[in-house]
């Protein structure tokens, strides 16, 4: 809290927005002015404590403020105008619904005497977000206009985190009321539960003693419940000596060089993790929702084993998946009691794991994630490897676009730390990389902020790169160029008869001439030997880069479970001929998304 | 052991329904604020579930609660959703399923009540019939002249459908009904 001294006194409702981030903790403010936020942009230009970053476009503000969020665990703040600003939030508040990404979207309103009159940008607001966000508020009285942006970043970072709205009329805003401070007490019907139920959690720990075939399965909730709730993650992996796998949202909460580690599991995990999924007999889900893209055909998902979930949300329980033994808490202290108890009562019986990790080491040894290397053409995930080569020492963070090109990064890009993945995983939003790079850069002024992009999600959101060069953000946008909308055109390929219908990009701009353009500095390269030397050029330019990396056009992205299919039915690169891929998928698996 | 759940309106689960779906009452106490209802009506529509009937009101002046009833339908999976749902809407203090708690209670079903206004015109034969029926489903009348009955009947749904029905034939013209409201038995609160 930045001012001790804000006993309640007067101000503008303008002034008190301004304050209430102050005293919330903002420092940055990814925003877009317009005429129903002039007051509050007015008192912005006369301070200098909450720094505003003006983007392009105000889907680029959210998707800032969410990598900023990511990258930070503190909440992301966006603030654009009435009308257009706040239908151009739509998209980022439902990806942060979706990943539970805390993010706090100021709106402008039209005048609340104009409210309804189908006013000059005019819509509502409230009416439209309601459903992408996780509370939303209209303030018609500027008396309450504080208390309310206190209890939306309340809202938005406890709990299960995600996206509010405060929608402030401009009469609002001009409007003279009494400013309070931040209160400790939260409304009543708003508590989440943090602590798990012990006898809960003793149930899970002896179910895990016994266990034969065991396997952690953890997701973005350990990242969201803080740094500690990693650690405790690799203190249980090291107690109890069980496999882990993550979800896409979960990478980095245990390091990928961690040797119980067994890459990503879901549609394009690797073959050990799926199959050990299948396999086991007790899997523990720590923070993670049994999303489609996980768990494959549902009657057919991990038939033989016990469950045990662990999630602050009561509603994942049981959604999809039954379990076993439901935990409902915060990841971070439900962790903190099952280590505790674990080392008290449970010996870990690692010798009795070991028919398990050599059936593992089986699964491993199919090197599900191997491709064929090519010296002509640069292949993506040989673009990847090389990546991750020549940045894995340093102070890296990493987002994505959506496509082949993210779960190419996903397979080949290692996380050692949490906080250091940003990608769109629930609604899977192309475009979403660039912006985000630019929030993390922001949170990160001296750390090397890279966006994988592919080449048709990057021209989503290109505009950024001119918020990128104003606010002297160097982020590395590294495009696996490979003329397609390749996952598009891979799913074509599977599904409807090869008929690659509009995946195609015609008309490709000249990325090199564009990252110019912007003010940017522009790298082509197109052979696998020339690869290195231009990683390394892009990693010295400390201005923002457009690497435009030519790689093989008709390369897909394996291993895939096929939609509708179970684990063990997935599909390996070397098996993946033209007839396997084309009886793949029956007509019923076709409907799937 | 592994009994899988099947999640409703899914394109990726097409899987057959195997439980059946049962008609439940749930009682929502929530913060009355604007937008509220939208909240709780917007999660029905936005994820698929039915709403067969939906009454709302303060009930609680002072501290501005609001009490909803709802009747809805669904397997029990569904329905179990249905209140996690409801419960992470900021606004929502209290959750209560009638219908499970009055199992819980040895009890067959929650109390329930509805209140409906059934207009009936007519002359002759048939206006007397419909006096002497609504007399039997003690039902009052509220309004009247020599052309038409306006009754006010109170009860369980199935009566207030049953009483309907016979006045069909008997001049109906209109009918407005409140939705059930509803509570469990015995002396504990929700």
């Amino acid at each position: 809290m930045s001012s001790g001294q804000n006993e309640r006194r007067e101000m503008t409702g303008a002034e008190m927005v301004v304050q209430a981030l102050k005293d919330n903790g903002v420092k940055h403010v990814f925003g877009y002015p317009g005429g129903a936020v002039l007051p509050i942009y007015d008192e912005i230009f006369q301070q200098d404590e909450v720094e505003h970053i003006l983007v392009r476009h105000e889907q680029g503000a959210g998707h800032a403020a969410e990598g900023y969020a990511r990258s930070t665990g503190k909440a992301g703040v966006m603030l654009v105008t009435s009308g257009p600003g706040a239908t151009n939030a739509v998209t980022p508040l439902q990806d942060a619904l979706m990943d539970s990404i805390p993010l706090v979207c100021l709106t402008g309103q039209v005048p609340t005497s104009l409210i309804g009159s189908d006013a000059f940008q005019e819509c509502d607001t409230i009416g439209i977000t309601r459903p992408c966000t996780k509370h939303n508020w209209l303030v018609k009285d500027v008396n309450e206009l504080a208390a309310i942006i206190h209890e939306a970043f309340h809202v938005a970072t406890t709990g299960r985190p995600g996206p509010v709205v405060v929608d402030i009329p401009k009469d609002v805003q001009f409007a003279k009321g009494i400013y309070v401070p931040p209160q400790t007490a939260p409304r009543t019907s708003y508590q989440p539960k943090v602590q798990g139920d012990l006898e809960k959690i003793k149930a899970a720990v002896e179910l895990m003693a016994n266990a034969k075939r065991p396997i952690l399965y953890t997701g973005g909730g350990v990242i969201n419940s803080g740094p500690e709730a990693s650690h405790l993650l690799r203190e249980l992996v090291d107690l109890t000596g069980f496999p882990i796998t993550s979800t896409l949202m979960g990478l980095g909460a245990y390091p990928a060089s961690g040797k119980n580690w067994m890459g990503m599991l879901g549609m394009h995990g690797t073959y050990e993790a799926n199959m050990a999924m299948h396999d086991c007999d007790v899997m523990v889900c720590i923070g993670a929702r049994f999303d489609d893209r996980i768990t494959g055909r549902l009657t057919a998902f991990s038939p033989n084993s016990k469950k045990i979930h662990i999630d602050i949300d009561p509603s994942s329980i049981n959604k999809n998946v039954h379990t076993d033994v439901p935990i409902i808490g915060d990841v971070g202290r439900v962790l903190e009691d099952l280590v505790r108890l674990w080392r008290a009562t449970a010996k870990a019986d690692k010798k009795a794991l070991h028919p398990w990790w050599e059936q593992i080491a089986k699964w491993r040894a199919r090197d599900s994630l191997a491709y064929k290397m090519n010296h002509d053409v640069i292949m993506p995930q040989y673009a990847v490897q090389r990546l991750y080569a020549l940045t894995k020492d340093m102070d890296t963070y990493i987002t994505t676009e959506v496509g082949q090109h993210q779960m190419w990064a996903a397979q080949h890009y290692h996380f050692e730390k949490p906080n250091r993945w940003m990608t769109s995983g629930g609604l899977g939003t192309m475009g979403y990389g660039l912006p985000a790079a630019l929030g993390v850069q922001i949170a990160h002024p001296d750390a090397l902020v890279i966006d994988i992009a592919g080449d048709a999600s990057v021209q989503m959101t290109m505009q950024e790169m001119s918020a990128a060069v104003q606010h002297e953000a160097p982020i590395k946008i590294f495009i696996l160029n490979n003329q397609y909308m390749g996952m598009v055109r891979q799913w074509q390929q599977l599904l409807h008869g090869n008929r690659l219908s509009h995946s195609y990009t015609e008309a490709m701009p000249d990325f090199v001439k564009l990252a110019e353009a912007y003010g940017g500095h522009g790298i082509r390269c197109e052979k696998p030997d020339e690869l290195d030397d231009a990683i390394k050029e892009m990693i010295s330019v400390k201005k923002p880069v457009i690497f435009d990396c030519r790689v093989a056009t008709l390369a897909n992205c394996f291993p895939m479970i096929p939609s509708g299919k179970a684990h063990n039915e997935i599909l390996l690169p070397d098996e993946a001929t033209d007839e396997a891929v084309a009886n793949a998928i029956d007509a019923k698996g076709r409907e799937l998304v | 052991m592994n009994a899988q759940l099947q999640p409703t309106g899914s394109a990726y689960f097409i899987a057959k329904e195997t439980e059946k779906p049962e008609t439940h009452t749930l009682s929502v106490l929530v913060d009355n604020e604007p937008g509220v209802l939208a909240r709780v009506i917007g999660l029905f529509s936005g994820r698929g579930y039915n709403i067969e009937s939906l009454t709302v009101s303060e009930t609680e002046h002072e501290k501005h609660l609001s009490r909803i009833t709802i009747v809805t339908r669904g397997t029990p999976h569904v329905l179990e959703q249905i209140k996690h749902q409801l419960e992470r809407i900021v606004p929502v203090h209290r959750v209560v399923d009638l219908t499970v708690r009055s199992h819980e209670l040895g009890q067959d079903r929650p109390l329930e009540r509805e209140l409906a206004l059934v207009k009936v015109a007519g002359t002759g034969e048939g206006r007397v019939e419909a006096l002497r029926l609504a007399d039997a489903f003690r039902a009052s009348v509220i309004d009247a002249n020599t052309e038409h009955f306006i009754f006010e009947i109170t009860g369980k749904g199935s009566k207030i459908d049953q009483f309907i029905a016979i006045m069909k034939p008997l001049g109906l013209v209109e009918i407005c009904r409140t939705g059930v409201a509803a509570m469990n038995r015995g002396p504990q609160g929700m």
